[in-house]
């Protein structure tokens, strides 16, 4: 089905300067897409702020305080809702608060956060304390480097202030302020810089949900790869100060790590590549494009090995779930710009169509490429709320929708099938493991025997 | 002393979240509204996330989206702005606006803004509801009454007296008011309920897609609240500042009954007392069984229940009426907690605990990390309270009966029933359940490393020697 419905003729917008955010491939230049702006007041968007995005970054630190200066919703809100999986310490999945009140708030939080750090250095002892700002500290004027500079030294431990009021911007702003906070964390000591080991890469753009860190390592590992520095699954603070030995970056989750790469490659001279290892395809793409940039005969061939004996491992299995489900309409709206990417050719791989695509947070280039994979008729969406991606999934009959938390109920009030793809899984989703879960998941929520009890919303069918 | 002071420096694992999380309720609780949060992007999508698990729903909320602009020059144009874009997506009857430490440490006047947008509007019936609710300034407990009384201070008119009752529930569950509604039908009793978010937070699976969810107390009811012969008011926790009965009262001379959470056979007989004194109407026989029923239960379980040894913590009402149900039942609570704002709980719990063996510790201002340290000197074997209790489990291996919210590791919160004489037995099983399983699995082991000290090997050791 090949709808070429331009946006001005969609139904499904109803706020005029949305229409600049959504565009069907085949009938809008996607050049034109407006993207990477702060949200519209009162769209509903399902961003979430600066603070949020720091703490992503940083949070998988495993032996770090992660104090959340501020009133105390923004820390119980992310009171350990990530899965990222630690081999050691579990002191990150704490959660900690200056739970300001409003006499902090006339008369300033400083005293109360020095004496926080105090005590939970003395309580947890600590490698580093993060002390991330939320919106109100940037009004309220505490000299939050101040503080944590005087702290840093009565305490003897690194104190570090995250710049993550989360008015300044969005969730994109946090990664910026995070990526800092690892390139300030990496500088070499002494202002020498170790030589670099041949054959060791970091992985950028890895938070270790599910153990996923773990399988990439263990791929590695048969490759004759030494993985250096994960940024930042199941990372603990004094592997942050190798990061800058390793030969190459690997770059997953590149809307919070192209910046920490560009930078390294500036400061250090290491290049990069940006990978993906979403869906069998980009698995094998990214084994092969890693052993070409160490070029080294012998990592070569062990790639190669590698990948024919996972591929003779999983494509019976593979083969199975595409029977299945050949012909679906896949609807997807996840935060960052390459998993969008990756999830299209992975549902090629199952032969699934996506009929509608966005993000909350992707970049222009992302959105282009988008363009060129995504078959004409589909609606490509940023910034995007519950009415429109509701009008266009019953418009385009998708029979399932990939989200994160706040997208599930979306789904399941039209009656469609839903894929979390967010940080708080329990299930890895990377790697040729993780293609095989996916393609369970997806098979778990289409081919579900509910369906054949719930009624079609108005008549269209979805089944 | 001196070191609880510095101990609150930090909170360690908060158990209790912020003022508009709790405002949300009462907003869903009335017909063909949609909220606004007036603040950066990121409060109301946390509290979109976290109610969105809890009650299985897609919780469309929007925000003013505030950012460096707004901070700096105030945020009057973003709230314009997104009142402007709500209506022209959701078409609502009301928008209830609710602030957050940020718009409120700027100082922005958003009911005068509102009323500047309804003036140069041209809106039809379309009502503002704005509530200050700055997140430092209190918890989701504190939220919700605030934001029901703003509500009744928005909407009701003056009216001819009429039959009705009011009543106004706590925070409680979907479930739970449906049970309410239940048992004032059988009594047939005519009444306004209020929030009444029953439908639209643990809705039914329609075949039309609505933008809004059907449901919620009808604005025409609302508007007729002040005319009621008498208000039951679930709250004695509640400062009457923040009360919507007490303003029916001053406004309108609505007499006003507070009553307990009805969980628990006294809070239970409390409630059907009210509620027949003022209406005239009596305990159907249907009731009355119930409660027999809840009678037997309680001797059924009395001695399993025995050896229950309680950590309740959450919003102070429902921590109120769960620890007069342990009381009740012969479990012992060893500390009884609400993260802040549990001034009155304190009072309001010493009368009912006169005749304990034990002292119990209730903590007004208190996280979980207090919760574990106290449970594990204090031998608790059961934990009562939201799902963020999973860390007792998890690190001290005490286990938890889901209770409140969130609940986000369970499926069913919305759907949890505890009030009324059935709603109580199945809360008590909850209860009494955890304890038995607990005991299944622990026992075997407990008694093998307290009793055994190695007899066996000394019988192998004599048969040894004799061959
Ligand atoms: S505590 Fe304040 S700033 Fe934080 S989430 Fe709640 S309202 Fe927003
Ligand atoms: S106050 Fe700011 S930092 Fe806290 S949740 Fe809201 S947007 Fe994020």
């Amino acid at each position: 089905m090949k709808t070429n419905r331009l946006p001005q003729e969609a139904p499904k917008i109803f706020i005029e300067e949305r229409k600049r955010s959504v565009l069907v491939k085949g009938g809008d230049n996607a050049a034109a897409l407006n993207c990477d702006e702060d949200s519209l007041a009162g769209s509903v968007s399902q961003r979430a702020c600066v603070y949020c995005g720091a703490r992503v970054v940083l949070n998988p630190i495993t032996d770090a305080v992660h104090l959340v200066h501020g009133p105390v919703g923004c820390a119980s809100f992310t009171m350990d809702i990530r899965g990222s999986l630690s081999s050691g310490t579990e002191l990150y999945r704490n959660s900690f608060s200056t739970d300001l009140s409003e006499e902090d708030v006339i008369f300033g939080g400083e005293k109360k956060l020095a004496a926080a750090i105090d005590l939970l250095v003395a309580r947890h002892h600590p490698k580093v304390v993060f002390v991330y700002s939320t919106c109100i500290i940037g009004v309220i004027g505490d000299d939050l480097q101040a503080v944590c500079k005087a702290a840093s030294q009565r305490n003897n431990v690194d104190v570090i202030a995250v710049e993550s009021s989360g008015f300044m911007g969005n969730k994109a702003a946090g990664y910026r302020a995070a990526c800092n906070v690892l390139l300030k964390a990496m500088e070499p000591q002494d202002g020498s810089l170790v030589k670099s080991k041949p054959k060791a890469i970091n992985f950028f753009g890895e938070f270790n949900v599910a153990g996923e860190r773990w399988i990439v390592h263990n791929y590695l590992e048969q490759m004759g790869v030494e993985l250096n520095v994960v940024l930042t699954g199941d990372a603990r603070y004094e592997d942050l100060k190798r990061t800058t030995h390793a030969a190459l970056n690997i770059v997953q989750c590149a809307g919070s790590m192209n910046y920490l790469a560009n930078k390294m490659q500036e400061l250090y001279d290491i290049p990069f590549i940006q990978i993906s290892f979403v869906g069998v395809g980009d698995t094998v793409d990214t084994l092969r494009k890693i052993a070409e940039a160490l070029a080294d005969p012998d990592i070569t061939a062990k790639t190669e090995a590698l990948i024919e004996r996972e591929l003779a491992g999983i494509t019976p299995a593979l083969e199975q779930y595409r029977k299945r489900l050949t012909g679906k309409k896949a609807a997807v709206y996840v935060g960052g710009g390459f998993k969008a990417i990756s999830l299209i050719r992975q549902f090629k791989e199952l032969g699934i169509e996506i009929v509608v695509i966005g993000t909350q947070t992707g970049m222009k280039e992302e959105y282009q490429r988008m363009a060129t994979l995504v078959n004409d008729g589909t609606v490509i969406l940023d910034d995007t709320n519950p009415a429109e991606l509701t009008g266009f999934m019953m418009e385009l009959q998708a029979d399932l929708l990939v989200g994160g938390t706040k997208e599930r109920g979306i789904a399941y009030k039209i009656g469609r099938g839903f894929i979390d793809h967010n940080h708080a899984r329990q299930h890895a989703l990377i790697g040729f493991e993780g293609a095989i879960n996916f393609a369970k998941e997806v098979a778990d929520t289409i081919c579900s025997p509910v369906w054949k009890y719930i009624p079609q919303i108005g008549g269209e069918k979805h089944g | 002393m001196a070191d609880k002071t510095v101990y609150r420096s930090a909170t360690e694992n908060p158990f209790h979240i912020c003022m508009p999380l709790g405002g949300i309720m009462p907003f869903k609780g009335i017909e063909g509204c949609m909220i606004l949060v007036h603040g950066a992007q990121g409060c109301s999508t946390y509290m979109r996330r976290l109610l969105t698990e809890h009650y299985s729903e897609s919780l469309e909320i929007g925000s003013t989206c505030l950012n460096e602009k707004g901070t700096i020059y105030g945020g009057e144009k973003n709230l314009k702005q997104g009142l402007e874009n709500i209506r022209k997506v959701y078409n609502p009857k009301v928008i209830g606006v609710l602030t957050t430490c940020l718009s409120e440490t700027i100082g922005d006047d958003v009911e005068r803004f509102a009323e500047e947008y309804l003036a140069d509007n041209d809106c039809g019936d379309l009502k503002i509801v704005t509530v200050p609710t700055p997140g430092y300034g209190g918890t989701q407990a504190e939220g919700f009454y605030v934001t029901a009384r703003r509500i009744l201070a928005k909407l009701t008119q003056p009216a001819p007296k009429h039959e009705k009752i009011n009543l106004i529930v706590s925070h409680i569950t979907p479930a739970d008011i449906r049970e309410i509604k239940r048992i004032l039908d059988l009594m047939e009793v005519a009444y306004t309920l209020f929030p009444d978010y029953e439908e639209t937070l643990d809705g039914m699976y329609r075949d039309e897609y609505y933008k809004i969810v059907p449901g919620g107390t009808a604005l025409a009811e609302i508007e007729k609240m002040s005319g009621a012969a008498a208000t039951i008011e679930m709250g004695l926790t509640v400062d009457p500042e923040h009360s919507p009965g007490q303003l029916l009262l001053d406004q309108y001379e609505v007499p006003l009954h507070r009553v307990p959470i009805p969980v628990g056979i006294e809070n239970c007989d409390q409630f059907f007392r009210v509620v027949a004194k003022v209406t005239g109407k009596k305990i159907p026989e249907q009731i009355d069984k119930e409660r027999r029923r809840l009678l037997d239960a309680m001797i059924d379980s009395h001695k399993y229940n025995a050896e229950g040894r309680s950590a309740i913590y959450g919003e102070p009402e429902m921590v109120y009426a769960t620890t007069k149900l342990c009381l009740e039942n012969g479990i012992q609570p060893v500390v009884v907690a609400c993260g802040r704002g549990g001034n009155k709980l304190t009072a309001l719990l010493a009368a009912e605990m006169e005749d304990c063996l034990e002292d119990v510790l209730v903590l007004s201002e208190s996280d979980l990390a207090d919760i574990r340290g106290i449970s594990a000197m204090k031998n608790a074997n059961v934990a009562i309270g939201h799902s963020k209790g999973h860390y007792l489990t998890e690190k001290a291996g005490l286990p938890l009966v889901r209770m409140g919210l969130p609940i986000i590791d369970r499926v069913g919160g919305q759907r949890l029933l505890s009030v009324g004489y059935d709603g109580t037995i199945q809360f008590l099983d909850r209860i009494t359940n955890t304890l038995l399983e607990n005991k299944q699995r622990t026992y075997r082991t407990q008694m093998y490393e307290k009793y055994y000290k190695g007899q066996r090997k000394n019988i192998t050791l004599v048969k040894n020697s004799a061959n």
